[in-house]
Parts: structure tokens; sequence; C-alpha cells
């Protein structure tokens, strides 16, 4: 398997007082161009963590990720973040905070390509008709379409993405999917999405990988989801390889990896 | 066209809605203030009548405001003995070259006493320059020490230091240091002007330092994730995030910086002898006379407006930069 984006024996200690507290280890992934990857896991385990180190904002303290062949050590637009609150900048619009992004990535790009750029972007995720106001006078989800116009304005090489849809309701929910995938299905995009849902996870990936609880989480099982696209969630409920994939992660979450309550 | 807020009670009064719940309003917002400053002057004038001084009784209200008109009345006339001066300057000038062409006419400064309002405008230039250079020294130092939290740690303690320092014990110290490095041939500002400037800027800029770091250090860590993962330049992660994270808290020193230049300064003019509200107070006291106590009332009075507008000011300029026109600011 050709790898696009390489995860090696990542590992991570925060430094505390005492000894050092090692979050995840032994993460080792190969991702292909082109492949929708989610990250599922109880609440604590570390999901967040391998995102930011792929994303830069973190540095592994061992192993590392290598992406087209170079090594990660820095953030940067090639490797765009959705974050999970939508992480606008509340005092410009959405047409402005897509701006800041592109011209960040255009930098030699006429006044018009630019414009036009950020419109097809906003476009894409259903927001063009909303483009002038601010992230106070939008509603959750149209924030969150926002910030993935964002990163998909960046055209980045990987686009991850921190529960992006968590705090949302369940029928914005399902819409934004829909968009989600539908925009994957043109352009294709390399993509690590973390989340909390497990019918998300199978609707939209193609391999699930899932994550043992921590401190020193580290993969546990991945799913490949061999189902036909483009997907249809209704359609899906009936279909008894989708039923079969979640009720795989579903053991894997509510059995092997149990969350013990304390 | 949409009424101000506060007029809509009075708009609906007029037509006859709600009459009970308006007049109510009415009398909340407007009838409750003027009652505060009715019962304040009686207990006032009250009280003036009870405390003898060596210049006599101390002024009731009347009395100021009778010091007040007089006051105006010295200033027209003052006003107009300079016209005069300079009239009668034109003229002997025009007379000299109509009698010698090759003549070079000067206009000479007239040189009166700068009445109570020239006073006020002394102060409140000395009070702006002070305010607007200690600002733009501030604000930058603010950023820079809010984005290093190493920074913070090391310089946090110097200002904690120098914050409650009175101005009092800084006059001296910038008076030597002033008259010792700031000596020209033709100054262009009065060594009093500079020493009371720096005085006051000195005692005011801590609060704008301190909040603006403060404000600076608190941007939210996700919007740093943002910057840092859109790869932005220094310059644009300073004025597209840090700055208008920040600017509430800003705005909140810099309040806090004007006010204190503003109580600054009084002190600063009165000990330093240079021109201003706080050496025509000082003046009064000196010279005694039956008048001296309304007038130095009547300048306590003008100094509380004044600090009061240049608050209003200050929120007003803070609403206009601000980008939460709906966040409610007092
Ligand atoms: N900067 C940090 N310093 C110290 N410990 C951290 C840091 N970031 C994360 N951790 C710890 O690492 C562990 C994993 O955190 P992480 O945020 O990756 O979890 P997560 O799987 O994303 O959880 P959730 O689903 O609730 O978002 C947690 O125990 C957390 O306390
Ligand atoms: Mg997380």
């Amino acid at each position: 398997m050709d790898a696009y984006l390489e995860l090696t024996d990542v590992e991570i200690a925060f430094p505390t007082p005492t000894v050092p507290f090692v979050a995840i280890q032994n993460i080792n992934l190969k991702i292909k161009q082109g492949e929708f990857i989610s990250l599922i896991g109880h609440s604590g385990c570390g999901k967040s963590t391998v995102l930011n180190i792929v994303a830069g904002l973190y540095q592994a303290t061992k192993g590392g990720v290598i992406l087209e062949g170079k090594e990660v050590d820095q953030p940067g637009p090639e490797r765009a973040v959705v974050f999970q609150n939508h992480s606008l900048l509340p005092w410009l619009t959405a047409y402005q905070n897509v701006e800041l992004a592109v011209k960040q990535v255009m930098k030699k790009a006429s006044k018009a390509e630019v414009k036009d750029w950020i419109e097809h972007n906003l476009k894409l995720v259903h927001m063009d008709h909303a483009m002038h106001k601010r992230p106070d006078e939008l509603s959750g989800g149209m924030k969150q379409r926002v910030g993935i116009a964002r990163a998909l304005s960046m055209q980045p090489k990987v686009l991850l993405m921190d529960e992006p849809f968590g705090a949302l309701d369940a029928l914005t929910r399902a819409h934004l999917q829909d968009s989600l995938m539908e925009i994957q299905n043109e352009l294709n995009n390399t993509v690590i999405m973390i989340t909390h849902d497990v019918d998300e996870a199978v609707l939209l990936s193609d391999r699930i990988v899932m994550m043992t609880n921590g401190p020193g989480a580290t993969i546990g099982e991945i799913a490949e989801i061999n189902l036909p696209r483009p997907r249809n969630r209704v359609v899906l409920t009936e279909d008894a390889a989708y039923n079969h994939y979640r009720q795989q992660v579903l053991s894997f979450l509510y059995e092997k990896q149990a969350k013990v309550e304390l | 066209m949409k009424l101000p807020v506060f007029l809509e009670p009075y708009v609906a009064l007029v037509k006859g809605v709600n009459p009970k719940d308006n007049a109510t309003l009415i009398f909340r917002q407007l009838g409750l203030p003027v009652v505060g400053l009715l019962v304040f002057m009686m207990v006032w004038s009250g009280a003036a009548k009870n405390i003898e001084t060596s210049l006599g009784n101390f002024p009731g209200p009347v009395e100021v405001y009778n010091q007040f008109t007089n006051l105006v009345d010295e200033h027209q006339a003052e006003k107009e003995k300079a016209q005069a001066f300079f009239e009668r300057q034109q003229a002997r000038n025009e007379a000299r070259m109509a009698q010698d062409p090759d003549f070079v006419s000067t206009i000479r400064p007239y040189t009166g006493a700068p009445t109570f309002f020239d006073q006020i405008k002394t102060s409140l230039f000395t009070v702006f320059t002070a305010f607007v250079i200690g600002s733009l020294i501030a604000i930058p130092i603010g950023i820079l020490i809010g984005m290093s939290d190493g920074l913070y740690r090391a310089v946090n303690p110097i200002i904690q230091l120098f914050k409650p320092v009175s101005p009092l014990a800084w006059l001296p110290l910038v008076t030597l240091v002033v008259s010792a490095l700031y000596i020209s041939e033709s100054p262009m500002f009065q060594t009093a002007f500079i020493v009371s400037a720096i005085t006051v800027l000195l005692s005011s800029i801590w609060s704008t330092i301190i909040n603006t770091a403060v404000g600076v250090a608190t941007v939210s860590k996700d919007l740093l994730n943002v910057s840092k993962v859109l790869n932005l330049n220094a310059w644009t992660h300073v004025t597209k995030i840090l700055i208008p994270s920040a600017i509430p808290m800003i705005f909140t020193g810099l309040r806090i910086s004007l006010g204190i230049a503003w109580m600054v300064l009084i002190a600063a003019e009165m000990l330093s002898q240079s021109p201003g509200l706080g050496k025509f107070i000082w003046d009064q006291f000196q010279n005694g006379s039956s008048e001296s106590m309304s007038r130095i009332m009547v300048a306590v009075l003008v100094i509380g407006l004044i600090g009061f507008f240049l608050d209003r000011l200050m929120l007003l300029l803070q609403k206009t930069v601000s980008w939460d026109k709906s966040a409610v600011l007092r």
C-alpha cells in the first residue's frame, strides 16, 4: 500500500510535575490519498491529541508523521483543521473568515480570483446566502459550514476534523454529513475525522480507526467499510453489511473497551 | 427614523400608551437623578452655612454659581483686552509701513494673565498629550508582554511595583531630570508642561499595559491554533487575532488610565506650578480672598465634570471601534 500520510510509532508524553503522562503510544497508521478515515474512541482517550500531532500543533515525543515524504514538524495550511467549536473569528464575517485563509494560500492571485475562490467555497457548503454575516448572526450548523469552507478553501493535502458536528442537533448533523459526502465525492480529499457517533463513522468513512482507552492509548482495531458510494443513510439502515459494521464498532466501544465509570 | 431607546417612554406617554408604566419609567430615568441632585444641593448649602473658616463661610451653591459667572465675565474681558492689544499693534504697524516701506513688522504676543478657561484648555491639552503618548507606548508594550508568558512573568512584578506610586513621588525626580536634559535655545514647550506631562504619563500608563497584556494573554486557544494552522505572519496575527480579542480589555485599561491621568494632572500642576487647573486652585489658595473658596469650588466641580466627560468620550470611542455592537458597555 502506498502511504500518502504515515504515522509511525507515534507517542506523546505530556510533562507533569512527577512522571510524564503518556497519553498515546505506538500509533501506526498508513493512509492513502483520498481516503476518509474516522477516529473513534471514548472521551479523553487521545483522539484530539493524535489529530493535533498530524496538524503539527503538538510535537510527538517519539515517532513521527510523514506527509508525501516530508516530515510534519509544524502547523501549516496544507493540513487544514476544522475545529470542534467552529473557531471562526467572531469579528469577521463568514466571507472575511474564509478570506483570511485564502489570502494565505493564494498570495499571487488577483483580487477577482481570490473573490471567486472564496465565493466558490462558501457555495460548496451552501453558505453563499449569508456570506456577509458575522458568526454571532449564524446558527451553529452554519458556523460549522463556514469552518469547513475555510478549511476546504486552503486546498489542503489533508483535511483534519475534530468532532466537526459534535455540537449540532441530529437533523442539522445529518444535513451536514450529506453535504460533506457530496463535497468529498467531488474533491476526493484525504480526511481524518474524529467522531463520537458510530452511525456517522460508518456512513462517511473508508476506514474506522478505533482507539483503546488511555492513558497510553493506541489503535485497537481498524474496520474497513466496504460500502458502495454514494451512500444513502435511509437505504443503509436496512443493509446487512452496514449493520454489521455498526455492530463491530459498537462491540469494540462497549464490550472490549467498555469505559469503567469511576 | 429610529428613536433612541431612552426617548421611547416620552413618545409613548405623549401618545397615551401605557401612561402609568411610562410615567414610572420616566421618573426612574429622569426624576430620580434630579431628586438626588436636589438633595445634594440642600445638604451642601445646609452644611456650608455651618462651616466657618478664616476666609468666611464655606461657599454654598449660590456663591459658587456667582463666582462661575464672574469667571466667565473675567474671561470675556480678558479676551477683549487681548483683541484690543492686537488691533493697536496692527494699526501701529500699518502706520509705520505707510511711512517706511522697508519696515518689517513684528507682532508681539499678548501677555495677560491666563483666565480660568485658559487654564482648563491648558490642562486638557496636557492630559491629552500625556494620555495619547502614554497609550502609544503602553499598548504595544502590553501586546508584547501578553504574547509571551515568560516576558509577562518577568515584567509583571515591575509593573505592579510602579502602578501604585503616587505622582507626587515622581514629580521631584521628573523635574530634576527634565531640567537637566531639556535645555534648548528656544524651547518649543515650557519645561513645566513637560514635567507635568511626563509625571502624568508615568502614573497612568500601568493600567493600560497590564490590561492590554491580560487581554492578549487570554485570547482563546482555539483562535491561536487557527492562526498557527493558517501560518499567519506576525503582523496579521497581531492585527486580526490579538488586538480584536483584546479590545475590551484594552479599553478598560485606557479608561482607568485616563481617569488616573486626569486626577494626577491636577496634583502635578499644583505642585510644579505649571499652568492649568491645578495652578488655578493653588493661586486661589495663596490669594486668600473672600472669593477664593467659591472659585476653588467652581474648579472642583469643573474638574469632576471634565473627568466624567472624558470617560464618556472613551466609552464612545470604544463603541465605535468595538466589533461587538450588541455588547453592553457602561
Ligand atoms: N496539552 C496537554 N497537556 C497535558 N495533558 C494533555 C494535553 N492535551 C491532552 N492531554 C491529556 O491527554 C489525554 C487525551 O486528551 P484528548 O484531548 O486527546 O482526548 P480526546 O480523545 O480528544 O477526548 P474528547 O473525546 O473528550 O475530546 C487526556 O487525558 C488529556 O488530559
Ligand atoms: Mg477531543
